[in-house]
C-alpha cells in the first residue's frame, strides 16, 4: 500500500504544475488530545493493514512469479489443512483485539461530555450554522462568506478565489483555549453534521434531538471544517470556522459581544421611529437578499421551482404586505423557508421586503418601514 | 444428454419450440435467455450510471461550479449510486446466476421459469421510472442513494413518490429472483450433488439469495414509511410526532449493510471458481470457504450501525457495532488466505479472467482494509462522509464486484457464445482498467483524509490537484470499459471456435456440455459420483 | 429422488404472462406515483386511471397465468419435484412477507423503546428534553406528541379481542378444511371453507368498524396522530390488506373445490392459500400483543 502511494505521488508531482504541498496527505493530528489519540489509532491500523498487505500480497506475487506454468511449475495437490485454517482465524482475532483496546478507550474518552466549562448550542439549518452560548445571551448565525462570483464560473470567468475559498464565514464560532467546551447539536430542518477535523469532532445535528460532543483545544488559532451530512442543494456551501482564543481574549470577546447586543437592541428600538428613504431601503434590501435569500430564491428572483418558488410576480411578494412580512418573519413550517425574525433586524426585514416588492419588475412601489414590520408581526 | 424437456405450452396453442425475434425475449422461460437479458441490461445500466459519474467527475475537475447546478449534482450522485447498485451490479450477478447455476448443478432450468422471466422484465420498467424522473419538473431524487429522512421526506422534491414506487417494484423483482435461486439450488440439484459437493459459486449465490429474501422486504418497508411521511402526514422520522430521523437510518442500514455483502459474496464465488482453474490446483479449504461465507452473511445482520457512528448512538451501541464489524475481517481474511494458498505452488497461467481475479483479490483486500479502518468508531468520526468512504466503497465495488463480474464474463464467454474472445483486446481492457481505476480511486483516500466531504459539487482549493487527476483517471476508466463492449460484440459475432472446455484446469458440469451451450442442458440429469 | 422425476421436470416453453405482469407493475408504480403526486399538489391527473388499469391488468395476468398452471397441473405435467419447488417458493415468499412486517414492528419497537423515551430525556438525552421539548413527557401509547397533537388509546378489549377470536378460529377451520381435503371428505371440506372465508370477511368488517371508531370525534385516532397513530394504522392496515388477499385466495380455492379440483395428495394451491392464512393469523397475534395489549 505504502509503496503504491509513493508511486502515485511521484507520478503526480512529475506531471502536475501546482505544488502538492498544498494538501496534507494524511489525517490531521489536530489540536486536541483526543484528535491526537485518534490520529495515533489511525496510524496504528494503517501500519497493521500495510503489514498484513505486504505479507499477503507478497506471498501472492511470489507464487505468481515462481509458480507459473511457463516456468515449468507443476501444481501441488494439497488443498486442505484444518491446522492452518485455525491459525489464520486466530491470528487476525488477536490483531483485532489489539486494535479494539485503544479504540475503546479513545471512544470512551470522546463520549464523556461531563464537567464542561462552556456550553454552546449549535443548530444547523439550510445552509448555515447558529451558535448560542448558554447563560451568556449571545447567539448568532454563521454563514459562508465567499462571494458568489467566486464559485459560479459557468462561463469560466469567475473572480479570483480567496485563499480560504468555501471555508470562510462571516462570523466564526469563538471558544476559549484549554477549556472543556461542550457542544449541543441540533437542527431546524434536515440532518446536518458539524465537523472540525482538528478537534476530531463530527456529530450529526438531528432535527428534534440534541447530540452532545466536546473539545478542549490547546492552541489558539483558526480551525476550519464543513458540514458533513448531505443536507440539500447547498450542502457543499456551509463551512464551519472556529476561532480559538486565549482565556483573556475570550473574556474580552464576550464583553464586546454583550455590548454589541445592547447596541443593536438600541438600534432596533431607534429604527422603530425612523423612516428610511426608498433607495436606502432598496440598497440595504439587496444586500440582505443576496446574503440570505438568493441561495434559494436566486439573485434573479426566479427561484428554482418547484422546490423554491419565484418571488418575481409571486402573489405574496406583489400582494398583501402583511402576509409578505409574516412569511419572511415566521417562515413556513416544514419547508425550506425558515423564519428570519430571529436572524435579521427589523430594519433588515423591512429592507428586504421592500426590495422584493420592487425588484425584478415587481414594481409595487411599496416601501416598508421597520415599524410596519413590528406592527405586522405583533398581531 | 439432448433429450427434450417437456415444453409444450398449453395455453398458447402454439407448439413452436423456440420463438424468434422480439417475442423470444419477451416470452422466454429459458434460463440462458433470461441470463443474457440480465447481463445486457446490467451492462447498459453500467454505462448509464457511468455516464452520470462522468458528469460528476467533469464538475469536480476543477474548483467552482462549472457545468451543473448544485441541486442537479445531488441528483447525479443519487441516481449514479442507485443505478450502479440496483441496476448494474445486482442484475449482473443475477444474470450470471441464471446462466450458470442450472448448468453447475445439473438442472434442466431454473425451478420457476415463468417467475424468472417476470423478475427480469420488471427491472427495465423500474429503471425507466427512476431515470425518467430526470425529465420531470421536479427532477430526479436528490437525497443520496441512502435517502436519509427528513431530506427525503418533508424536504424532498416532488418526484419522491416515483422513487418510492420504483424501488418497490425493483424489490419485488429481486425477491422473486432470489426465491427462484434458493428453490433451484435446494430442489433441482442432480442426484449425488450433495450440498458440500456444490461448487463454491453455487454456495455463494445460495447464501446471497437468502440475504436478499431477508432484507429486500425491509427496504420496501422503509420506503413505504418515507412515502407516508412525505405525503400522508405520518411522523415516523419526525421528532415532533414522536418519531426519530435516526430510526430511518437504522431501518435503512439493516437493509443496506447486508446489501453490500449481497454485492460481494457472489464475487467471492466467481474468483473461487477462476483462481483454481488457472492455478491448476483445487480450491484450498473448500469447507472453510463455505463456513466463512455463511459467517459473513450472519454477521452482516448485526453490524448495520457502523454507518451511523456519528448519529449520537449511546456508547454501548457504538462499541457493540464496532466490535461486530471488526469481526467480519476474520472470515473475509480466511477467504483471502485461502485464495492465496490456492495460488501457492500452483501452475499458474494468466488469461484475462485470471488477471481480473488476481486484481480482484488484491484491490478488494485494500478496500477491505479501509473498511476495517472505518469500523473503528473513534477514527470513523474523522473518515465518515468524506472521500475516504467513497474510496473504500469504490474499491470493494468497482475493483471488487465489477472486476469479479468481468472475470466471470471472460471465463464463461466461450461457453455462452461458442467463440473465444479476442485475447489481445481483452488484455488491453484489463491493463487500461487496472491503471486508470487506481488513478481514479486511490487518491480519493488522500482527499478524504485531508478533509474533503463527499456529495459536494465544489471544494476548497487545496483539493484541486487530486480531483483533477481523479477525473482524468475516471475518464480513462470509462473509455476502457468501451473496449469490453467491443470484445463482447466481436465474440458474439465470431472468432476462434471454443472447445467444450477451453480452460485446461477448469472443473465443473458446465464444461461437460458443448460450447455454445445448447438451448436446453441436462434434460436428463448428469451422474455425480 | 429418482432419475425419472428429473426427466419430467416441466419447463414451459414460453409465456406471455410474465411480461404482461411486468407491464402491469409498471402501470401500478407509475400510476401510483402520479396519483400520490397529484393528491399532494391538489391537481387532477391520469395517475388514478393508470393505477386502476394496472390493477386490472394484474388481475388479468394472475387469472391467465394461474389458468395455465392449473391446466398443466390437471394434465398431470407436474412431478412431485415440481410440487416441491412450488412449496419451497411459497414458503420463502411468506418469509419475505414476515420480513416486510418486521420492518414495521421494528419501527414500533424502536419508537417505544428509544425514540419516545429519548424525547422525554432518557439515556444521554437530558438536553433534548430540557432544551427542545420542555413540555413533553414520554409515555406509551404516545397520546400527546412533542408538538402537542393529542389522541386516545385504542383498547384491546371489544373489537380487537373479538377479531382475535375470529381470526384464530378461522385458522383452526382452515386447518380442518385441509384435513378434510386430505381425507377426501369433500362436503366437510366445503363447509370448513365457507366457515373460514366467512370468519375472514367478518374480521375485515370489524376492522373497518374499528377504523371508523378510531376516526370518530371521541377517539380522534388518526393516521396523522403522531407515532402511535402511524404505527397503529400502518401495521393494522397492511395486515388488513393481507387478510383481504388471503380471503381472495381462499375464495378462489373454494371455487376450484366446487369445480372438483384437488386430490388428497395433489393440492399445492390449496395448501399455499392455507399457509398464507396461517401466516396472516400469526401476524395478527403479534399485532394484538404489541400494538394493542402492551
Ligand atoms: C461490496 C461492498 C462492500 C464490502 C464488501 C464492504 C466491506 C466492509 N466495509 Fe464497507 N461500505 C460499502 C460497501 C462495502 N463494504 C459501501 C457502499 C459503503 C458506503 C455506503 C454509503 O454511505 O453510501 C460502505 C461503508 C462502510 C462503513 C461506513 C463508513 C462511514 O460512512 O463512515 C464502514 C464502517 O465500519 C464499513 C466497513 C466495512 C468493513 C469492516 C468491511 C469488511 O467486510 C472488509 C473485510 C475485509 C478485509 C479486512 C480485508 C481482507 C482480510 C484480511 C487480509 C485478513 C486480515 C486482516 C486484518 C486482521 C486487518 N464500510
Ligand atoms: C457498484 C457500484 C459503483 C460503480 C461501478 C461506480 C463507478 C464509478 N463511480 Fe461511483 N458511487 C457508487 C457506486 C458505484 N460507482 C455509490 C453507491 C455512490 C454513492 C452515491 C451517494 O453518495 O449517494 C457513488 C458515488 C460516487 C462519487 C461521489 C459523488 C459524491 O459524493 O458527490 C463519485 C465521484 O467521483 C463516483 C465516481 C465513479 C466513477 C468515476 C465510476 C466509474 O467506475 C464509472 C466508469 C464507467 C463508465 C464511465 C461508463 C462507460 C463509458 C461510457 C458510457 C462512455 C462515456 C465515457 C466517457 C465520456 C469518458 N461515484
Ligand atoms: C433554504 C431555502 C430558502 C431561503 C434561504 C429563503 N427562502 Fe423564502 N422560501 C423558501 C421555500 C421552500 C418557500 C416556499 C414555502 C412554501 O412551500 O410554502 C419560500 C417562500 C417564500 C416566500 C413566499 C413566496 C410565495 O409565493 O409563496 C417569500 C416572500 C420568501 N420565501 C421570502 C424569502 C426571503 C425574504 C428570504 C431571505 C431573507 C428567503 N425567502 C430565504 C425557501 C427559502
Ligand atoms: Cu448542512 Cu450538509
Ligand atoms: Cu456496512
Amino acid at each position: 500500500m505504502k509503496r503504491r502511494n509513493l508511486g502515485w505521488l511521484s507520478l503526480g508531482s512529475l506531471l502536475s504544475y501546482s505544488a502538492w504541498a498544498d494538501m496534507p496527505l494524511n489525517l490531521t493530528q489536530g489540536a486536541t488530545e483526543v484528535s491526537r489519540n485518534v490520529y495515533d489509532l489511525h496510524m496504528l491500523v494503517l501500519y497493521i493493514c500495510t503489514g498484513i498487505g505486504i505479507i499477503v500480497f507478497g506471498i501472492m506475487f511470489w507464487s505468481m512469479i515462481f509458480h507459473r506454468k511457463s516456468k515449468g511449475a507443476k501444481s501441488a495437490s494439497f488443498h486442505e489443512s484444518t491446522k492452518i485454517e485455525i491459525l489464520w482465524t486466530a491470528i487476525p482475532i488477536v490483531i483485532l483485539i489489539a486494535m479494539a483496546v485503544p479504540a475503546t478507550s479513545t471512544l470512551i474518552e470522546m463520549e464523556d461530555n461531563s464537567n464542561a466549562d462552556v456550553t454552546i448550542q449549535i443548530t444547523g439549518s439550510q445552509w448555515k450554522w447558529h451558535y448560542k452560548y448558554f447563560d451568556q445571551g449571545i447567539e448568532y448565525y454563521s454563514v459562508l462568506s465567499t462571494p458568489r462570483e467566486q464559485y459560479e464560473n459557468h462561463q469560466s470567468n469567475s473572480a479570483i478565489k480567496n485563499e480560504h475559498y468555501l471555508l470562510e464565514v462571516d462570523k466564526p464560532l469563538v471558544i476559549p483555549a484549554n477549556k472543556k467546551v461542550r457542544f449541543l447539536m441540533t437542527s431546524d430542518d434536515v440532518i446536518h453534521s458539524w465537523w472540525v477535523p482538528a478537534f476530531a469532532v463530527k456529530q450529526d445535528a438531528n432535527p428534534g434531538f440534541i447530540n452532545e460532543a466536546w473539545t478542549k483545544v490547546d492552541q489558539p488559532g483558526i480551525y476550519r471544517g464543513q458540514c458533513a451530512e448531505l443536507c440539500g442543494k447547498d450542502h457543499g456551501f456551509m463551512p464551519i470556522v472556529v476561532e480559538v482564543k486565549s482565556e483573556a481574549d475570550y473574556q474580552n470577546w464576550l464583553i464586546e459581544q454583550q455590548q454589541l447586543i445592547a447596541q443593536s437592541a438600541e438600534a432596533e428600538k431607534a429604527s422603530l421611529n425612523s423612516s428610511l428613504a426608498m433607495d436606502e431601503l432598496m440598497q440595504l434590501g439587496e444586500q440582505v437578499y443576496l446574503a440570505n435569500c438568493a441561495a434559494c430564491h436566486q439573485p434573479t428572483g426566479l427561484g428554482l421551482p418547484p422546490a423554491f418558488p419565484a418571488l418575481k410576480n409571486s402573489p405574496v411578494a406583489t400582494g398583501d404586505i402583511n402576509e409578505h412580512i409574516i412569511t419572511v418573519f415566521n417562515g413556513r413550517v416544514g419547508t425550506g423557508m425558515q423564519g428570519y425574525g430571529k436572524q435579521l433586524t427589523l430594519k433588515e426585514i423591512a429592507a428586504v421586503v421592500t426590495y422584493e416588492r420592487n425588484a425584478w419588475g415587481n414594481n409595487t412601489g411599496d416601501s416598508v418601514q421597520p415599524a410596519d414590520v413590528n406592527a405586522a408581526v405583533a398581531k | 444428454m439432448t433429450t427434450e424437456v417437456l415444453t409444450e405450452d398449453l395455453s398458447e396453442h402454439n407448439q413452436h419450440h423456440k420463438m424468434t425475434g422480439i417475442k423470444r425475449w419477451l416470452y422466454t422461460t429459458n434460463h440462458k435467455d433470461i441470463g443474457t437479458l440480465y447481463l445486457w441490461f446490467s451492462f447498459i445500466m453500467f454505462l448509464t450510471g457511468g455516464a452520470l459519474a462522468m458528469i460528476i467527475r467533469m464538475e469536480l475537475f476543477q474548483p467552482g461550479l462549472q457545468i451543473v447546478e448544485p441541486d442537479f449534482f445531488n441528483q447525479l450522485t443519487t441516481v449514479h449510486g442507485l443505478i450502479m447498485v440496483f441496476g448494474a451490479i445486482m442484475p449482473a450477478f443475477t444474470g450470471l446466476a441464471n446462466w450458470m447455476l442450472p448448468m453447475m448443478i445439473g438442472a434442466p432450468d431454473m425451478a420457476l421459469p415463468r417467475l424468472n422471466n417476470w423478475s427480469f422484465w420488471i427491472l427495465p420498467f423500474a429503471f425507466a421510472i427512476l431515470i425518467g424522473s430526470f425529465f420531470m419538473e421536479s427532477g430526479a431524487p436528490n437525497f443520496g442513494w441512502t435517502f436519509y429522512a427528513p431530506l427525503s421526506t418533508t424536504y424532498s422534491n416532488g418526484s419522491t413518490a416515483f422513487f418510492v414506487f420504483a424501488v418497490h417494484i425493483m424489490g419485488i423483482s429481486s425477491i422473486m429472483g432470489a426465491i427462484n435461486i434458493v428453490v433451484t439450488i435446494m430442489n433441482l440439484r442432480a442426484p449425488g450433488m450433495t450440498y458440500m459437493k456444490m461448487p463454491l459459486f453455487v454456495w455463494t449465490f445460495f447464501i446471497t439469495a437468502y440475504l436478499l429474501i431477508a432484507v429486500m422486504p425491509v427496504l420496501a418497508g422503509v420506503v413505504t414509511m418515507v412515502l407516508t411521511d412525505t405525503y400522508f402526514g405520518t411522523s415516523f422520522f419526525n421528532a415532533a410526532g414522536g418519531g426519530d430521523p435516526v430510526m430511518f437510518q437504522h431501518i435503512f442500514w439493516f437493509f443496506g449493510h447486508p446489501e453490500v455483502y449481497i454485492m460481494i459474496l457472489p464475487a467471492f464465488g466467481i474468483v473461487s471458481t477462476t483462481i483454481p482453474t488457472f492455478a491448476r490446483k483445487k480450491l484450498f479449504g473448500y469447507s472453510s470457504m463455505v463456513y466463512a461465507t455463511a459467517s459473513i452473511a450472519l454477521l452482516s445482520f448485526i453490524v448495520w450501525a457502523h454507518h451511523m457512528f456519528t448519529t449520537g448512538m449511546p456508547l454501548f451501541g457504538e462499541l457493540f457495532f464496532m466490535y461486530c464489524t471488526m469481526l467480519i475481517a476474520v472470515p473475509t481474511g480466511v477467504k483471502v488466505f485461502n485464495w492465496m494458498a490456492t495460488m501457492w505452488r500452483g501452475s499458474m497461467t494468466f488469461e484475462t479472467p485470471m488477471l481480473f481475479s488476481i486484481a480482484f483479490v488484491i484491490l478488494f483486500t485494500i478496500g477491505g482494509f479501509s473498511g476495517l479502518m472505518l469500523a473503528l468508531t473513534p477514527v470513523d468520526f474523522q473518515y465518515h462522509d468524506t472521500y475516504f468512504v467513497v474510496a473504500h466503497f469504490h474499491y470493494v465495488l468497482v475493483t471488487g464486484s465489477l472486476f469479479s463480474i468481468y472475470a466471470g464474463a471472460y471465463y464463461w464467454l466461450p461457453k455462452w457464445t461458442g467463440h473465444m474472445y479476442n485475447d489481445v483486446l481483452s488484455k488491453w481492457h484489463f491493463w487500461c482498467s487496472l491503471i486508470s481505476v487506481n488513478l481514479l480511486f486511490f487518491p480519493m483516500h488522500f482527499l478524504g483524509l485531508a478533509g474533503m466531504p463527499r456529495r459536494i459539487p465544489d471544494y476548497a482549493l487545496q483539493f484541486a490537484d487530486f480531483n483533477k487527476w481523479i477525473s482524468i483517471g475516471g475518464f480513462a476508466f470509462g473509455l476502457s470499459q468501451l473496449i469490453f463492449l467491443v470484445v463482447v460484440i466481436k465474440c458474439i459475432k465470431g472468432g476462434e471456435k471454443a472447445p467444450a472446455k477451453p480452460w485446461e484446469g477448469a472443473e465443473g458440469l458446465e464444461w461437460t456440455v458443448p460450447s455454445p451451450a445448447p438451448y436446453h442442458t441436462f434434460s436428463t440429469p448428469p451422474k455425480i459420483d | 429422488m429418482t432419475t425419472k422425476e428429473y426427466e419430467s421436470y416441466y419447463v414451459p416453453a414460453h409465456s406471455k404472462w410474465p411480461i404482461v405482469g411486468a407491464f402491469a407493475l409498471f402501470l401500478i408504480a407509475f400510476g401510483a406515483g402520479n396519483y400520490v403526486h397529484d393528491l399532494n399538489n391538489n391537481s387532477s391527473g391520469y395517475g388514478g386511471y393508470l393505477l386502476i388499469a394496472g390493477f386490472a391488468l394484474i388481475i388479468y395476468m394472475v387469472y391467465g397465468w394461474f389458468s395455465n398452471v392449473i391446466n398443466e397441473s390437471m394434465a398431470g405435467r407436474y412431478s412431485h419435484q415440481m410440487d416441491n419447488s412450488f412449496r419451497q417458493g411459497m414458503s420463502w415468499f411468506i418469509f419475505s412477507e414476515v420480513m416486510f412486517f418486521a420492518a414495521f414492528f421494528g419501527a414500533l419497537l424502536y419508537a417505544r423503546q428509544f425514540a419516545v423515551p429519548w424525547l422525554g430525556g432518557a439515556g444521554n438525552n437530558a438536553m433534548t428534553a430540557e432544551v427542545l421539548w420542555p413540555e413533553f413527557t414520554a409515555s406509551w401509547p404516545l397520546l400527546k406528541t412533542p408538538d402537542g397533537t393529542e389522541t386516545n388509546e385504542m383498547g384491546w378489549y371489544g373489537l380487537p379481542l373479538i377479531n382475535t377470536v375470529l381470526l384464530l378460529t378461522s385458522s383452526i377451520t382452515a386447518h380442518f378444511a385441509h384435513v378434510a381435503l386430505e381425507q377426501n371428505k369433500r362436503s366437510q371440506l366445503k363447509v370448513w371453507m365457507v366457515l373460514t372465508i366467512s370468519l375472514g370477511i367478518a374480521f375485515l368488517f370489524f376492522q373497518v368498524q374499528e377504523y371508523g371508531h378510531g376516526y370518530s370525534e371521541e377517539m380522534q385516532l388518526y393516521l396523522t396522530s403522531g407515532i402511535y397513530g402511524n404505527t397503529f394504522y400502518l401495521l393494522t392496515g397492511f395486515h388488513g390488506m393481507h387478510v383481504t388477499l388471503g380471503v381472495i385466495m381462499l375464495t378462489v380455492m373454494f371455487i376450484r373445490i366446487l369445480k372438483g379440483h384437488f386430490t388428497p395428495n395433489n393440492h399445492f394451491a390449496f395448501q399455499a392459500a392455507s399457509w398464507y392464512w396461517h401466516f396472516v393469523d400469526v401476524v395478527w397475534v403479534m399485532l394484538f400483543i404489541f400494538v394493542y395489549i402492551i
